[in-house]
């Protein structure tokens, strides 16, 4: 089992509401959390922690979820990091729009807190 | 030969042809018809080749050798034309039911009663010279087989009633009544005749090729033999040669075109191939079967000539009589008496068919009209009128045989027979433009007609018949020769100076060149009767009305059935009549007898039947003498072209509603696109709110589910936790009322009913409102109101409503602390101007319109969006407009956004207020 506290996540989302909930739920479980209000922050955010995963919401002003995965994944130093997509939207076309930008797993919005940590846990665990 | 056999024999002949007739018209009845074939039409043709054929053509060989041949050259290059020309004249008259061939001239030009009598005396005066060879022929030959030599008297100069001639004239006459008017066809068909004609045909055909094969194969030694000497012996070789003879190009065009329209419009001719059809589809085969017969015929006509030269060198025979004497000649009696025979059927059909034609057309087209036009009848009056025609026909007869007898014993006998016979043809050539043009040129007028074949007839007159008198002394001399009244360019022969050619040939020249050209001028500078031009259709597009409707309607007429059977009765004999009724009760279904009035239809169908046996001239005359007639006049006319007009209007009418449907059509089919594309919007509507709805929901689930499920948390978070819950819950609270406002606005639930309120008041009273919330927040705010009041017509609810979305709105897009809205309230004109200024972002141009319109800005991320709502914008338009108002933004990006609102003041409540 991987070490959960060396385990950096990245959360992205406009809502401040919502990433406080994300915060609370990923700390607990023993990771260590980063937050990003936008794309732009989401970004710098890599540059400086180098998390292994990025919650990433997809509806976001000024750069969306899509565009930001596209960015991560057109660098190799990333090639590691895995993406969660967390979206409202949940249409099955955008499903596979997140699967094709290199997302892994697609939740949706409102999403249950013990199916989030369980996916977290996967990926963290099977890469 | 006794004079006594050859009569009995004569006599025997014309009573098996009799039987012939008898046969043939029996069969006919019993619907087992002999003559409804086309070799029996084809032969029927044949009456074409007459005694002139028989005995003429070795005459004229004699002296002109080839020059007897355009004769037959005419027809042989006209039948393959029969398919188009005879065929359509045939329809034509079938269905005009035409009896003759100036039936045919008078009925195309509107029935006209004139033109059918001038034609009618044409073709009489045309054809007794022709007659008159007949009779020359049967009583030469005569005279030749009793005596077996040229007779030493002349007809001319012996008393009358000694001369045989007249007494073959009466017998004729006998035969040809007994023939042609024993009763009154309504269709002038007689079967019995075709048969007996057909019949004659055959015989002159054998006859002749007997006498043919005698000369050359018993008297010579085949055509080799007679040729051979007929080339060696001077003088005769010129037969052989076109120019010795005299014979040359315009000639042979003369005479082939003479005969050419002969053969179709000779009165007999037209009888036979027209009038006494039966089907004409006869008329493909019989235009190659004539052609053959003229062939046959012809075959031995130059070897007989030749024979009879060398025979006869001293002249003891007459040319014309070659063809009898040559066996006679060589004391073989019965083939004499077999050829003679041959010569007798040659000419008897010619007379027979052309009498009776010849009485149809006098007693139809002459005497009747003249009776019917000098005398009123009425209906009634035509008491046994069918007895009455057949007599005049049978009058007519007579006279006609007897004005031949006459010219024979005047003229005739100085002639040979075929220069008395072309006289004929020229005469008959007269009918060719009126014919041809009838039927292919609708311009065509009655009076060009009329006045075309009198001036082709007057001219015909002046150059053919009137020398001849002239030869005989009944005019004198020096007439031909210095012209009349001593004017050169008169002189028949040499009419306008045209010397140098046959008279023949200049005849017909000068009078088809003045009849064409007349005919045709006249025609151009006049005009057509309302009939004409109706008969003109029904000639030209025979094949138009052939296969629709013939009804065709120029008359309005009305008569009493009473009336119209009285007069089939008394013309048409009372069982004929009768039949006709019936026959057309139950074509039409109706009972007559219920009927008090006949219509156009049974008028014309009476007037047709009545045609058939009495002339089209004289139908239209009798049945105008029953019927209330009103000729299509000139506004009738305008009736008839008015309602085309309607129909044209009409389809236009339709062109028009199918040019609506197809506009519908589009219309529908833009709606159909404006409800696809409402429902895409309404997919992504609820996608977006769905979205917006899921977003607060979120954050209170997860947030709730760890306070509920977190033990020991501390007391801070979650007091934290929960109002963030409380928040979002009041964001999803604020976000369904603005859908259900939305709804509302949209849906015209909600009663919109307008009122005067001050539009100043309720901006003021907004902007209070808010206060508060701008002063909390840290943002500078004014509002100035540079007039009140600004009564406008609106609700005032809705109204506040814009006001606080448009600041509430500027309050979002502020910065807290830096933020700075100024409100302004003013008139301009007669508007109340609400201006909403922020110093937030602003709006790029490009979306300063799309702001406005449903869910667009919710599903613009880009645009650095306030939470939550986002319909605000578009409610407050949807209200603006339900005011008649505008709303626009003006902004710069990063200069902040000023919205301004327009609404129409009410002037009325302004004025009060103030």
């Amino acid at each position: 089992m991987t070490d959960k506290t060396n385990t950096k996540v990245l959360l992205v989302d406009d809502e401040p509401n919502i990433l406080i909930a994300l915060e609370f739920l990923v700390k607990k479980e023993g990771y260590q959390a980063f937050k990003a209000e936008n794309g732009e922050q989401a970004l710098k955010a890599m540059a400086s922690h180098q998390p292994h995963i990025v919650l990433l919401d997809v509806m976001m002003p000024e750069m969306d979820g899509f565009e930001v995965a596209r960015t991560i994944r057109s660098n190799p130093e990333y090639d590691n990091t895995r993406i969660i997509f967390l979206t409202a939207k949940g249409t099955q076309e955008d499903r596979f729009k997140g699967y094709a930008t290199g997302g892994e797993v697609y939740i949706t919005k409102p999403f249950d807190n013990d199916e989030l940590i369980n996916t977290i846990n996967e990926v963290v665990e099977f890469g | 030969m006794g004079a006594g056999i050859i009569i009995f024999i004569s006599i025997a002949y014309v009573a098996f042809l009799f039987l012939i007739a008898y046969l043939a018209e029996k069969r006919g009845k019993q619907g087992r018809s002999l003559v409804n074939n086309s070799v029996i039409y084809a032969l029927s043709l044949a009456v074409y080749c007459t005694a002139w054929t028989y005995y003429g053509s070795v005459g004229r060989a004699v002296t002109s050798g080839m020059g007897f041949l355009p004769i037959y050259i005419g027809p042989v290059i006209i039948a393959p034309l029969w398919w188009i020309l005879l065929k359509k004249i045939i329809f034509i008259s079938k269905s005009q039911r035409i009896t003759s061939i100036a039936d045919f001239i008078s009925s195309r030009y509107g029935k006209s009663t004139w033109l059918g009598i001038i034609a009618t005396l044409i073709a009489v005066f045309g054809i007794i010279p022709y007659i008159s060879i007949q009779l020359k022929a049967i009583s030469t030959s005569f005279d030749l087989l009793v005596t077996d030599h040229t007779p030493l008297y002349r007809h001319s100069e012996i008393p009358f009633y000694l001369d045989s001639a007249l007494y073959i004239a009466i017998a004729l006459a006998v035969f040809t009544i007994l023939f042609g008017t024993r009763n009154l066809d309504p269709n002038e068909r007689h079967e019995g005749l075709v048969a007996a004609i057909a019949f004659e045909s055959v015989l002159k055909l054998i006859a002749f090729l007997t006498v043919g094969l005698f000369v050359t194969y018993w008297l010579y030694d085949g055509f080799a033999d007679l040729f051979g000497k007929g080339m060696s012996t001077p003088g005769l070789s010129r037969l052989f040669s076109l120019e010795e003879a005299g014979i040359n190009g315009w000639e042979w065009f003369w005479l082939s075109f003479l005969s050419m329209s002969a053969v179709m419009l000779l009165p007999r001719q037209f009888h036979v191939s027209v009038v006494e059809n039966t089907n004409p589809n006869h008329v493909g085969k019989a235009s190659w079967l004539f052609p053959l017969y003229l062939l046959l015929i012809n075959i031995f006509v130059l070897p007989i000539a030749i024979a009879g030269i060398d025979q006869f060198p001293g002249g003891a025979y007459e040319p014309d009589s070659f063809v009898l004497s040559l066996p006679l000649s060589q004391g073989k009696d019965i083939l004499a008496l077999f050829v003679g025979l041959g010569g007798f059927s040659a000419a008897t059909s010619m007379v027979i068919v052309a009498v009776i034609a010849l009485s149809i057309m006098i007693g139809n087209n002459l005497v009747l009209p003249l009776v019917l036009r000098t005398q009123t009848f009425k209906g009634a009056q035509y008491s046994n009128m069918s007895n009455r025609l057949l007599g005049i026909r049978r009058i007519s007869i007579v006279v006609v045989l007897l004005l031949a007898y006459g010219y024979f014993k005047a003229v005739g006998e100085q002639y040979s027979l075929v220069s008395v016979g072309l006289i004929s043809f020229t005469a008959i050539a007269q009918f060719a433009p009126v014919v041809l043009g009838g039927i292919f040129w609708k311009r065509a007028t009655k009076a060009g007609a009329l006045c075309g074949m009198l001036a082709g007839f007057g001219v015909w007159a002046y150059t053919l018949p009137l020398p001849t008198m002239v030869e005989t002394g009944v005019i004198p001399i020096h007439f031909m020769e210095n012209g009349p009244f001593g004017i050169g360019w008169l002189k028949p022969y040499a009419l306008f100076g045209l010397d140098g050619t046959s008279h023949i040939s200049q005849a017909a020249f000068w009078s088809l060149l003045f009849n064409c050209g007349i005919y045709f001028f006249v025609s151009l500078y006049t005009s057509q009767s309302p009939l004409e031009i109706s008969q003109a259709d029904l000639f030209v597009d025979i094949y138009k009305y052939r296969k629709g409707s013939t009804d065709y309607d120029v008359m309005r007429r009305q008569a009493k059935v009473q009336d119209i059977r009285i007069l089939l009765n008394r013309f048409l004999g009372e069982p004929r009549g009768n039949l006709l009724l019936n026959a057309y009760e139950n074509n039409q279904r109706i009972d007559l007898s219920r009927q008090q009035v006949a219509g156009p239809d049974l008028i014309n169908y009476a007037e047709t039947h009545l045609a058939g046996a009495i002339g089209a001239a004289s139908a239209k005359i009798i049945i105008g003498s029953i019927t209330k007639e009103e000729p299509i006049s000139l506004e009738e006319m305008f009736k008839v072209l008015e309602q085309t007009k309607e129909i044209i209007q009409y389809s236009k009418a339709l062109e028009k509603k199918s040019a609506e449907l197809e506009r519908t059509t589009m219309q529908l089919k833009e709606a159909n696109e404006q409800l696809k594309e409402l429902d895409r919007l309404k997919a992504n509507f609820i996608t977006t709110v769905t979205h917006e709805l899921r977003t607060p929901i979120t954050s209170i689930k997860a947030l709730s589910r760890i306070m509920q499920e977190t033990s020991g948390l501390p007391e801070e978070q979650k007091q934290e936790f929960l109002a963030i819950v409380v928040s979002e819950s009041e964001r999803l609270t604020r976000l369904i009322n603005q859908v259900l406002d939305l709804e509302k606005i949209q849906s015209n639930q909600e009663d919109w009913t307008l009122q005067p309120i001050d539009f100043a008041e309720v901006t003021s009273l907004a902007y209070s409102g808010l206060k508060q919330l701008m002063n909390d927040r840290q943002i500078s705010h004014s509002l100035s109101i540079r007039a009140q009041p600004l009564i406008v017509l609106g609700h005032n609810d809705r109204l506040t409503q814009v006001v606080v979305n448009l600041i509430s709105n500027a309050i979002k897009f502020c910065k807290v602390e830096e933020g700075v809205i100024n409100i302004r309230l003013q008139k301009t004109g007669d508007t109340a101007v609400l201006e909403v200024e922020d110093n937030g972002k602003g709006i790029p141009v490009k979306d300063q319109k799309i702001i406005f319109e449903k869910f667009t800005q919710l599903n613009d991320e880009a645009r650095g969006k306030p939470k939550g709502s986002g319909l605000g914008l578009f409610i407050t338009h949807s209200i603006i407009q339900k005011h008649s108002g505008n709303i626009h933004v003006e902004s710069g990006p990063e200069n902040g956004a000023t919205f301004i609102v327009e609404l129409p003041l009410l002037e009325e409540a302004g004025g009060l207020a103030e």
